[in-house]
């Protein structure tokens, strides 16, 4: 059995593939959290009172605000002023103007990572936000979006040539003083990016942006607001590595969305972040409020989310369903090996008529890895005829890891309808012998089995993002006869 | 003559510490079909799971050759790779996992091994379509999950069906008899017949002998505490049929206390 337990171990422990660090010089801050650091970091990227004021009241906020603890799981406290706030990689004067222009380091980088930009800029008709440390290096496909009405650029860059729309919208839907990370968040936030879809417009590609934490102990806090005005369509899709490391790196990232009158916001996520070794050390910390609000009528808002990295995962992306007959999804894939913990789940809050919203959870818990889907479906008194389904399923791979399901329900009109579904299973030694007498190694077979398990939601992600989610998990893309 | 197909000498088996195979011989020619009768506990499904490869069941003595090759030197997948097949005595579900998809994942692996070109989407379709009217599957059992909520007949069927896919050298049923009622049973043993060819050699495990019926073996071994302890033709299996396992029972156990 324990032999059994090894090769099965060995077989989710394949070593973690985007492991290095980049040699490039840097801009940053000094380690620690002030005011100063705050204005310096403002000050850096030229930003208006108004938005270096809104950081200083969510930092004034932030300084109040206790360490959440309800959630299943456990680490060592963090030293907020032994981080650095700011860093980014040095560039000629303006930054770049086109590729040629970035540092080729920076680009082979993202080669390593198996994105290369002119590649797949030409190839795959994805524009790429990349996201290096802090700073954005690189924007493509822009003019074609532009030609349609759309923004799609750093935060940064939105706040200069924007300021309007990130004023109406910045904290509208995760307020300032949410909680202690998106606190947090609000006070530093370096950069991240920004969409606009303008009324009636179909966003033609999959806008997707790379994230990567470079620079040691610098905590990321990247910001992402997207708006899709009525009748528009946008899928935005979110990758991430980060190089190996030692040091526990802190990420806490805010994404608001807000869908107006008919429109539909995809938020497709893979994440892969440095999980930490065999013995727990080490590993990403990755404390992330996700929200979208489903403001007009007949709006959607999904979120796809494939968890396979970092050492601790905090993460529970929710809609609030506001106008009537609109519609949320939550389609999640967590993945917990060696020591990871992961919590994690949704937030449907009902509060328009009409309201629907959908979970499928898909827990795997291997290893050591702690596994909680911690979701909570809220359906207030104006929600008549609000309807919700909750699918939470758990996958266990061998005897030493666990799975925990805390589904929370309010519900305060008579008028509505819940239903939940949960399920945990193991992969059995069974399993794994009927695999192998039909030829199948045991690597094929536990991706098999997996793939299996996190079907439905894997389906919905974009094409090329459910490649790469399938490659993290293992696995080999069902084809057309499944 | 070429080499048997099967050549088992002297083999002993213990699981859990436990002996339960305890000096069998057996020998199986290519293209043969023997059968192994025995009462319940005599060792039977051990003696499958052996030849599959199964974890936990530890050979303590003797040898089995396949095609000349030292089988127990072989883990799982590579003697199924090499054309040994086990109808599962208890086919086991695989919840999500299509069972056609499965099935292609399995043939391929089965053709890559052999350096046979993989076949694609199109190709296997074709050919799963035609292997499932062998045993009168239907069809929506192919997008099901692998034996998930299938009946026991389902099961059952879905062996067979896999059997003629994945066409092996020497298929092991262990016990593909149980559990079937009797038209069923006809399906499942029409199926098994129209597989039987020069190249194939099979072992059918059953209690009963009415498989037999449908399935003509060219040779019957009765298995009594771990031992094959006679062997004849299909007129044995009328003769056990009549007369049970109870006077063999009784010798093996005179004979385990004369040797204790």
């Amino acid at each position: 059995m324990t032999a059994q337990n090894e090769q099965l171990n060995q077989l989710i422990t394949s070593d973690y593939k985007a492991g290095w660090v980049t040699d490039i010089g840097e801009d940053r801050a000094p380690p620690g959290l002030s005011e100063g650091i705050i204005r310096f970091i403002s000050d850096k990227k030229h930003e208006p009172e108004w938005l270096l004021e809104w950081r200083l009241r969510a930092y004034r906020h932030w300084r109040e605000m206790k360490l959440p603890t309800w959630a299943r799981v456990s680490y060592p406290p963090t030293d907020y002023q032994a981080i650095s706030y700011y860093s980014a990689p040095k560039q000629k004067a303006d930054g770049p103007k086109s590729l040629d222009e970035v540092d080729p380091e920076l680009l082979r980088t993202y080669e390593k990572l198996g994105i290369p930009l002119r590649e797949r800029e030409v190839l795959a008709g994805v524009a790429v936000d990349a996201v290096f440390d802090s700073v954005s290096v690189a924007t493509t496909f822009k003019k074609k979006l532009a030609s349609m009405g759309i923004i799609f650029c750093s935060f940064s860059e939105a706040v200069q040539e924007h300021p309007e729309l990130v004023r109406k919208y910045l904290g509208s839907v995760v307020p300032m003083n949410d909680n202690f990370y998106a606190a947090l968040n609000s006070a530093v936030f370096s950069d991240g990016s920004f969409v606009f879809v303008p009324a009636g417009v179909r966003c033609p590609m999959e806008l997707s942006t790379y994230f990567r934490i470079n620079a040691a102990k610098t905590g990321q806090f990247e910001r992402t607001l997207i708006i899709a005005e009525e009748e528009s369509y946008v899928s935005y899709l979110e990758g991430c590595t980060a190089p190996m490391r030692d040091e526990n790196q802190l990420h806490a990232a805010v994404v608001e969305l807000v869908a107006l009158d008919d429109a539909e916001v995809k938020y497709s996520t893979v994440q892969n972040w440095y999980p930490g070794d065999e013995q727990g050390k080490g590993g990403v910390y990755n404390f992330v409020t996700k929200r979208g609000k489903c403001q007009g009528k007949r709006s959607k808002i999904s979120w796809t989310q494939v968890e396979t990295g970092s050492a601790i995962t905090w993460k529970y992306p929710g809609c609030i369903l506001i106008g009537d007959d609109s519609i949320g999804e939550f389609y999640s894939v967590a993945l917990t090996n060696n020591y990871q913990q992961a919590d994690t789940g949704t937030k449907m809050i009902h509060l328009g008529k009409n309201t629907r919203s959908t979970i499928i959870s898909k827990g795997i818990s291997a290893g050591h890895g702690q596994n909680t889907y911690r979701g909570l479906v809220k359906i207030q008194k104006g929600a008549q005829g609000a309807r919700n389904y909750s699918q939470c399923d758990s996958l266990l791979i061998g005897s030493d890891c666990g799975a925990h399901t805390v589904p929370y329900v309010e519900v305060k009109n008579g008028s509505s309808t819940l239903e939940h579904e949960a399920t945990t299973s193991r992969i059995g030694d069974d399993q794994l012998f009927y695999c192998g007498q039909r030829g199948l190694s045991e690597e094929d077979a536990v991706s098999l089995i997996v793939n299996g398990f996190c079907k439905e939601v894997l389906k919905e992600l974009p094409m090329e993002f459910a490649v790469e989610a399938q490659k993290l998990l293992g696995v080999s893309l069902e084809g057309a006869v499944g | 003559m070429s080499a048997p197909m099967l050549q088992i000498e002297g083999l002993f088996v213990e699981v859990d510490e436990k002996p339960i195979i305890k000096g069998l011989d057996l020998e199986l020619e290519t293209g043969a079909v023997h059968a192994i009768m025995g009462p319940n506990g005599s060792g039977k499904s051990t003696l499958a799971n052996v030849l599959a490869g199964r974890d936990g069941y530890v050979v303590t003595g003797g040898s089995v050759r396949y095609q000349g090759r030292d089988l127990l030197a072989m883990p799982a997948e590579e003697r199924a790779r090499e054309g040994v097949f086990l109808a599962f005595q208890y086919p086991v579900e695989i919840p999500g996992v299509s069972n056609l998809y499965f099935l292609k994942a399995a043939l391929n692996a089965v053709k890559k091994h052999r350096g046979q070109d993989e076949l694609d989407a199109m190709d296997f379709m074709d050919l799963a379509k035609e292997k499932m009217k062998l045993v009168e599957m239907d069809a929506a059992l192919g997008q099901r999950a692998v034996n998930s909520g299938f009946s026991g007949g389902e099961k059952k069927r879905n062996e067979i069906f896999q059997m003629a896919l994945l066409e092996p050298k020497l298929a092991v049923l262990d016990e593909t008899d149980s559990g079937l009622d009797i038209d069923a049973l006809r399906v499942v043993a029409s199926g098994v017949n129209a597989l039987r060819s020069a190249e194939r050699s099979m072992l059918l495990i059953t209690h009963y002998q009415r498989l037999l019926h449908y399935i003509e073996p060219d040779q019957v071994h009765v298995l009594v505490d771990g031992r094959i302890v006679a062997t004849g033709d299909r007129y044995l299996a009328e003769e056990l049929e009549r007369s049970g396992y109870a006077d063999y029972e009784k010798q093996a156990a005179q004979r385990s206390e004369a040797s204790a």
